[in-house]
């Protein structure tokens, strides 16, 4: 009886100890005081925005006034499958895959090396070393290589120096991915995708084969799994979620980048510049929205893919 | 008999740390051997070394007759059954058990019955769709058992499987891994800091201690007739008497053990000629039910501890109260009398 009393003398003290005290017997209200302001955030400006944008995209552009009138229409999303945009689709898309298994590609050894192999310091250097390059600015980064790739730049001279300069101009010749330099081709814009997602792809992949844990990998072998037995079964199925990941990045950056199309490779509209152009140069704001739809639509069917081949299964 | 596993002074070396040192066994072909040892002893490590995981610093290590050092571990013939389990989380509990049939390309069908059969084995036909996450941890234990068997290895490899069960179940693990052994006449090679649980389940006993084996017995004998002071006391509990004490009682410098169990507190019946008494005051009495012990402080300082069966009601714990100068008495035939290995001597 004498404790109950005490505790409630307790709770009565300043105005703040009370708060805490009020906070501490409802939980629920404590909860929602810190989960609202940024729920609020999240919906209104994140979400909210995007749905208006998507809204404007039923919107009417008139090509005589340039004027953007409230009258609903399905004609944005019919352009899309013009073929001049649906081109800029396909162009898009076909990058965004390539750019992304090659950074997967590339990424997973690395990863792993890092997960597995390193400590304390030389981890820390690693992580350093794939952070780095995303300190800088992503625009200079991007201009930087459109002079290395250029005629008479590194690329040129290491190729010359190797005495690979008719390999170079053999893959330059080839149709789709060629172009008249390094810097004006499909090649050129594709290593420079590649360069500024990649550690985008290297973190989360880093991050899943963290999480293995290694005793899994030695039951494997015990059980009489060679090496390359243990990766295809074990080490890659539970890594799946990280690619995923990266893979989302990799893939959804280049389907929304425009810098990089405008700086390096052949003429032509990738999705990113093709909403830049239509909503500055243009000024049809309907348009641009319903090519950033595109993205959305097509990130929610790799998603379901994904998904569907089983790779949060383990999750 | 043949030797399903010879160690022929094996060492492995961490750094500046030995964490197996010059160490020489033969585990006999069909034998439920158990390696016991306080964490840190290198009883895992053996295993290990075994099992492939790691490679000697030193020595020669033959399963079966062939040298096994150098072999990676899915090059030898040995299972193991891990401490924490194992099971591959993306696959059900099916296919973790046919996964060693899978990687050695033995066909789906065969597989599959092979895996149901091993899921008979350890009594969980119906929970092969199961994920290892929908078990509790003694299914976990079972399934990591039935992966392991379903291989017929000749050698199963067990690292403190019953280490995270709770006390009902581990006894009840315990005595169905003893009966699948016998019935498998597979070489079980089991790894415990348990005692009890050595004792009660293995043919013979190592007892590990610092990197060396101290004692390599069948439980009977290690209990007994322990070899080493560290064997009496680390094998159930033991009173080893040391210097003076020694040379009064058992005539020879050598340290001498002695179980509570083994003694009685004296009333006033007089010392038999086979029979030899030590006196103290008794400073603690615990009542534990079975036996009452008796906490004794010798002359010398050191503690004898007396354990007494309670067979009827009213005798024991009733009858002493502590403060009390009491003399415990014992058959000089229940005496052992001890050789301790000199840390960093050839054994």
């Amino acid at each position: 009886m004498q404790l109950a009393l005490d505790t409630r003398t307790a709770a009565v003290g300043g105005p703040l100890r009370r708060l805490s005290s009020l906070l501490y017997r409802k939980p629920n209200l404590y909860l929602s005081l810190l989960l609202v302001p940024p729920l609020l955030w999240f919906g209104a400006i994140y979400l909210g925005s995007l749905l208006a944008l998507l809204w404007q995209g039923f919107y009417t552009f008139d090509d005589f006034t340039m004027a953007v009138t409230p009258e609903l229409t399905l004609a944005n999303l019919g352009a899309l499958f013009q073929p001049a945009n649906y081109d800029i689709i396909l162009r898009t898309l076909g990058m965004a895959v390539a750019v992304s298994l090659a950074a997967g590609l590339l990424a997973f050894p690395i990863a792993y090396y890092m997960a597995r192999y390193t400590r304390g310091k030389t981890k820390a250097f690693f992580y350093i070393a794939v952070m780095l390059p995303m300190w800088a600015s992503y625009i200079v980064k991007a201009y930087a290589w459109t002079l290395l790739l250029a005629k008479g730049g590194v690329a040129q001279w290491f190729v010359d120096h190797l005495g690979l300069a008719p390999l170079l101009q053999l893959v330059l010749g080839i149709p789709g991915i060629g172009g008249s330099t390094l810097s004006t081709s499909h090649l050129g814009r594709f290593l420079v995708f590649v360069y500024i997602w990649l550690p985008f792809m290297i973190l989360p992949i880093q991050a899943s084969l963290e999480r293995l844990p290694p005793n899994l990998l030695q039951a494997s072998a015990d059980l009489g799994a060679r090496p390359a037995q243990t990766f295809r079964q074990v080490i890659l199925p539970l890594s799946i979620p990280g690619i995923a990941a990266g893979s989302i990045f990799t893939f959804s950056l280049t389907l929304g980048d425009f810098i990089v199309p405008q700086l390096v490779g052949p003429p032509g509209y990738f999705i990113g510049s093709m909403v830049y152009a239509q909503q500055g140069a243009i000024g049809n704001l309907p348009m641009a929205a319903a090519f950033t739809l595109v993205p959305i639509v097509l990130i929610a069917i790799y998603l379901s893919i994904v998904k569907r081949l089983g790779a949060f299964d383990a999750l | 008999m043949t030797i399903a596993v010879q160690f022929t002074q094996v060492s492995r070396q961490f750094g500046e740390v030995k964490a197996v040192d010059r160490v020489s066994i033969d585990i006999q072909e069909g034998e439920f051997f158990s390696m016991l040892g306080p964490s840190g002893s290198g009883k895992t490590t053996c295993l290990r070394l075994i099992a492939g995981f790691e490679q000697p610093s030193a020595g020669s290590i033959r399963i079966h007759g062939a040298e096994a050092v150098g072999l990676a571990p899915y090059q030898r013939d040995v299972n193991t059954v891990f401490q924490d389990y194992a099971l591959f989380p993306h696959m059900n509990v099916l296919d973790n058990i046919a996964y060693g049939l899978k990687v050695k390309g033995v066909g789906k069908t065969e597989r599959r019955a092979r895996a149901e059969e091993a899921l008979g084995m350890v009594a969980l036909g119906g929970y092969g769709a199961r994920k290892p996450v929908q078990l509790s941890g003694g299914q976990r234990q079972r399934v990591a058992l039935a992966r392991a068997l379903v291989n017929r290895p000749r050698v199963l490899l067990l690292d403190e499987p019953l280490g995270a069960l709770d006390l009902k179940l581990r006894e009840q693990m315990q005595s169905e891994l003893k009966k699948l052994q016998r019935q498998l006449g597979i070489t079980f090679i089991f790894v415990t800091h348990d005692q009890s649980e050595a004792l009660s389940m293995s043919d013979r006993v190592a007892v590990f201690n610092k990197g060396r084996i101290e004692q390599v017995d069948t439980p009977r004998n290690l209990y007994m007739r322990p070899a080493t002071s560290f064997v009496a006391e680390f094998v159930g509990t033991s009173n080893v008497l040391r210097g003076g004490l020694a040379l009064e009682l058992g005539g020879s410098e050598r340290p001498l053990s002695i179980r509570p169990e083994h003694t009685r507190l004296a009333g006033s019946e007089a010392l038999g000629g086979d029979e030899v008494e030590i006196s103290g005051l008794l400073h603690d009495i615990q009542y534990q039910g079975a036996a009452t012990r008796y906490e004794i402080r010798l002359d010398n300082g050191q503690n004898f501890c007396v354990s007494q069966a309670n067979t009827q009601w009213g005798e024991g714990a009733a009858l002493r109260s502590t403060g009390q100068r009491v003399t415990a008495r014992w058959a000089r035939a229940a005496m052992v009398a001890l050789h301790d290995i000199a840390p960093g001597a050839d054994a």
